[in-house]
């Protein structure tokens, strides 16, 4: 299901930077159409070379852009169905820590084809979890930059107070640290379970 | 091993938290002690101290909400209502212990509802218990649907599009020839009445020739225009290439009403044109066939016959020069 990971782009550059932005970059990809279709597949190529036209067009790293995407997906009014999924994962982020390693299940249980690269997560010291992304025979594909953005804003959403930082990568595996600092640093966004629909 | 004896009761704390919508009964069916989250059921009146018949409807056993006679029995599974608004579903077990009963309770299916109607948080339900994961898969398949939903909807309207491109002509906004076939067809098996009009636009060629396509392309146009204006709207008129159109008088259709249409087409396209100042000249020739000549059969073969006839009647028009009409007469044959 790369027609999800590649809208998700789309609406963040839409949302963020304007449909001309938009519309400059597929043209500059050439593919032949301007919009992505979320319940579509499409070539597993094309997501890489998106973001590097991503990149090249805002002139700025594509780790920053995945980052500001994560960010995007979990405070952004268009995406509020994302954040919503997100905060089933547990009443306190600390819960949400610790049953990351369920992500690309709940993923795939909402979206069958949608496939995550795996999570490891472990917790090395009080407070300090370390969360590795991708494995040899399914690389994070900068998936751990887009995951430093989507906690960090989640940890705001919960009111949490963490620090975050990519580690880099090894084997196809990306490292994120995440230092748990205060569970209630802030008052969090309200969440309530029987809100939707 | 070690001897445990009799199992013990599980003590009112432990099972607070293994299953907080659980009630503890006495043998008369008064609630003595409820679970945190039967107790939000109806937090404003409390729960503690009611008859349990009082507070639910038992749907299932029928036993006229004679709780008391299920003390002496084993386990029951049970399907309740609640008395009181939103009367929400409920499915659970009724167990006998000493002194009375414990009644475990679950939203079933009306989950999503209660949720909302009692404002249940996560923590609310048992550490064990999958509702939370329910709430979410119900929400993530939503979500999912709904995008589909959007999919299917905009993927139709392209296919509606495509399709009426493939049975448009693009310069008239007429129907085409893939139109002629299928519009008989339907017409046939309705046993609908109907006339079949060939017609021919004359001296066409000559406007191409000497004016080009251009002008040739405003001709079509303004034929085109003419005959949607001079046929009703039941009626159907469609292009099929060149200079080829076809005109199908729908409905009760007699040889006298063919021949004042054939007549007021010709003469319309008769009148003057102009293009960029130059006046134009045209004509049309039309040969038709009429439905009602024809002993009903299966629709390729009449169809088949129609245009053939319709064609020769064309031919025999335009051999007795331009500007006229012949209408098939189905005693010379065919």
């Amino acid at each position: 299901m790369q027609g999800l990971v590649n809208r998700a782009v789309e609406r963040f550059v839409c949302d963020t930077y304007g449909r001309d932005t938009w519309q400059a970059i597929m043209r500059g990809l050439d593919l032949g159409f301007s919009e992505f279709e979320a319940m579509l597949n499409y070539d597993p190529e094309i997501t890489p070379r998106l973001l590097a036209a991503v990149a090249a067009a805002l002139d700025r790293p594509q780790a920053d852009i995945l980052e500001d995407i994560g960010t995007y997906l979990v405070s952004h009014p268009n995406a509020a169905a994302v954040r919503r999924l997100l905060r089933f994962g547990g009443d306190t982020f600390e819960e949400v820590l610790h049953s990351l390693e369920d992500l690309p299940g709940r993923a795939a249980l909402a979206v069958s084809e949608l496939r995550l690269p795996p999570v490891d997560v472990s917790e090395e010291a009080d407070g300090r979890f370390c969360l590795r992304i991708g494995a040899a025979n399914s690389p994070g594909q900068g998936f751990g930059h887009l995951a430093v953005g989507l906690f960090r804003a989640l940890a705001d959403d919960y009111g949490a107070l963490v620090l975050l930082e990519h580690k880099g990568e090894q084997a196809g595996v990306e490292r994120v640290e995440i230092d748990f600092l205060s569970a209630d640093h802030a008052r969090g966004r309200a969440f309530s379970l029987g809100a939707f629909g | 091993m070690r001897d445990c004896g009799a199992a013990a009761p599980p003590d009112q704390a432990a099972l607070d938290v293994l299953c907080p919508m659980h009630a503890r009964l006495d043998r008369e069916g008064w609630i003595v002690h409820a679970g945190p989250m039967l107790a939000k059921l109806d937090a404003r009146s409390g729960v503690v101290g009611r008859r349990f018949a009082d507070l639910f409807e038992l749907r299932r056993p029928r036993i006229d909400d004679r709780v008391d006679l299920l003390m002496d029995g084993g386990a029951v599974r049970l399907r309740l209502r609640l008395r009181q608004p939103p009367a929400t579903g409920l499915k659970g077990v009724f167990v006998p212990v000493a002194g009375g009963a414990v009644v475990n309770l679950s939203f079933g299916i009306a989950l999503q509802e209660a949720v909302r109607d009692f404002s249940l948080t996560a923590g609310d339900f048992a550490a064990t218990d999958l509702a939370v994961e329910m709430l979410y898969l119900i929400e993530a398949k939503s979500v999912a649907m709904e995008a589909s939903r959007k999919l299917n909807l905009r993927l139709q309207g392209a296919r509606i599009a495509a399709e009426e491109k493939a049975f448009t002509d693009t310069l008239t906004g007429l129907g085409n020839r893939r139109v002629l076939e299928p519009l008989l067809t339907r017409l046939i098996d309705a046993g609908s009445d109907f006339a079949l009009l060939n017609l021919d636009l004359d001296f066409f060629k000559a406007v191409n020739d000497t004016l080009g396509h251009a002008a040739g392309d405003h001709v079509l146009q303004q034929a085109a225009g003419i005959m949607r204006a001079e046929t009703r709207d039941s009626d159907r008129v469609l292009r099929l290439g060149g200079d080829e159109f076809v005109v199908i008088l729908e409905g009760p259709v007699d040889r006298a009403r063919v021949d004042d249409i054939a007549r007021r087409l010709i003469a319309r396209l008769e009148e003057p044109m102009r293009w960029e100042g130059r006046p134009l000249e045209i004509s049309a020739s039309i040969g038709a066939a009429l439905s009602r000549s024809y002993v009903t059969r299966e629709a390729g073969a009449m169809i088949a016959q129609m245009m053939d006839d319709a064609d020769r009647a064309l031919y025999a028009a335009k051999a007795a020069g331009r500007g006229r009409h012949v209408v098939h007469d189905p005693s010379e044959g065919g």
